[in-house]
C-alpha cells in the first residue's frame, strides 16, 4: 500500500532541537547561522513519521501504542541539510511469524528527484 | 582503521521522562507508550519505556564523532531489548570488516547498545566509506 507522499523542509531550529534532545552539542548542529547545516543520521526517522502520521497503522488495523519498533534501517546515498525541499514516498506492508503481525515501512527520500535516502522500519503488534 | 579497532564507547545521559518528552517533541516520536505509563501499564509494561530510536540517536552520534557524516552509508538497527525509565545506554561499536563494496573502500561496524545490568537493547552495524 502507498501512502501519499509528503514534502517539508527541516529547519535549522529542528535541527538544533533534536541535536539538545540526544545531548548533541556539536556546533555542526546548533550553529543556526552556518551556511550549511547537515541533518543528524537519524532525524529523517521522526520528520517522516510525523508527517504521515498513523496511516500505515490504520491501514492495518492497529494503534501506535500496541506496537513495538524492532527494526530501523537508514541508507545514505546523498548528503541533506536543514532547509532543503525534501519529499517522502512510502510503501506499507505486512506479514505474521509467529503469531504476531509485523508492519514494513520502507520510504524513498528525494530532493529535486534525486534519491538521497531509504528508510526501512519493522513494527510488531 | 583496521578490523578488530573499537570505537570510542559512550555512555549516555540517565533516560528521565522529562528527557523522552524533550526527544518526543524534537523527534516527531510521540507514541504514547514512551510517554503515558497508563497507556504503558495497559499494553503489559510496568512503566514507559525509551523510544529504540533514542539509543539509535546514540548510535548516530557514536559515529558521526568518529567519521565525518558524509561518509556514513548505512546504520541499521535491531531493537532487542526495552530500555527503562533510570538506565544509562552505553553505545560501543566495533570494526568487523574493511572491503571495497560498489568501488569504494567500507567498514562495516558492529554496533550495541547496553545498559548497566549487561542488557542488551540494541544491535546494530553501519557502514561507512573508509
Amino acid at each position: 500500500m502507498k501512502l501519499p507522499p509528503v514534502t517539508t523542509t527541516v529547519s535549522a531550529s529542528r535541527v538544533r532541537d533534536f541535536a539538545a534532545s540526544i545531548g548533541e552539542d556539536s556546533p555542526v548542529f546548533h550553529d543556526v547561522t552556518a551556511a550549511v547545516i547537515p541533518l543528524p543520521p537519524t532525524i529523517l526517522f521522526g520528520i517522516g513519521a510525523e508527517l504521515e502520521g498513523d496511516a500505515a497503522l490504520d491501514a492495518f488495523g492497529l494503534r501506535p501504542a500496541q506496537v513495538l519498533h524492532v527494526e530501523q534501517e537508514f541508507r545514505y546515498h546523498r548528503p541533506v541539510h536543514a532547509g532543503e525541499e525534501l519529499t517522502f514516498r512510502s510503501v506499507a506492508s505486512s506479514f505474521d511469524r509467529r503469531g504476531s503481525a509485523f508492519v514494513v515501512l520502507e520510504t524513498e527520500i528525494t530532493r529535486s528527484s534525486e534519491l538521497v535516502a531509504e528508510l526501512r522500519q519493522v513494527l510488531m503488534a | 582503521m583496521n578490523v578488530g579497532d573499537t570505537l570510542p564507547s559512550f555512555t549516555a545521559p540517565t533516560v528521565t521522562r522529562d528527557g523522552l518528552a524533550r526527544f518526543a517533541s524534537a523527534s516527531g516520536d510521540d507514541n504514547p507508550i514512551h510517554l503515558d505509563p497508563a497507556v504503558a501499564v495497559a499494553q503489559g509494561l510496568d512503566d514507559v519505556i525509551a523510544h529504540g530510536m533514542l539509543s539509535m540517536a546514540y548510535l548516530g552520534r557514536l559515529i558521526t564523532s568518529w567519521v565525518p557524516q558524509d561518509r556514513i552509508r548505512s546504520l541499521r538497527a535491531k531493537f532487542v531489548g526495552m530500555t527503562p525509565v533510570g538506565a544509562a545506554p552505553v553505545c560501543g561499536g566495533r570494526v568487523r570488516a574493511v572491503e571495497e563494496i560498489d568501488g569504494e573502500l567500507r567498514a562495516t561496524i558492529a554496533l550495541t547498545v547496553k545498559l548497566g545490568d549487561g542488557t542488551t537493547t540494541v544491535r546494530g552495524e553501519a557502514v561507512v566509506a573508509v
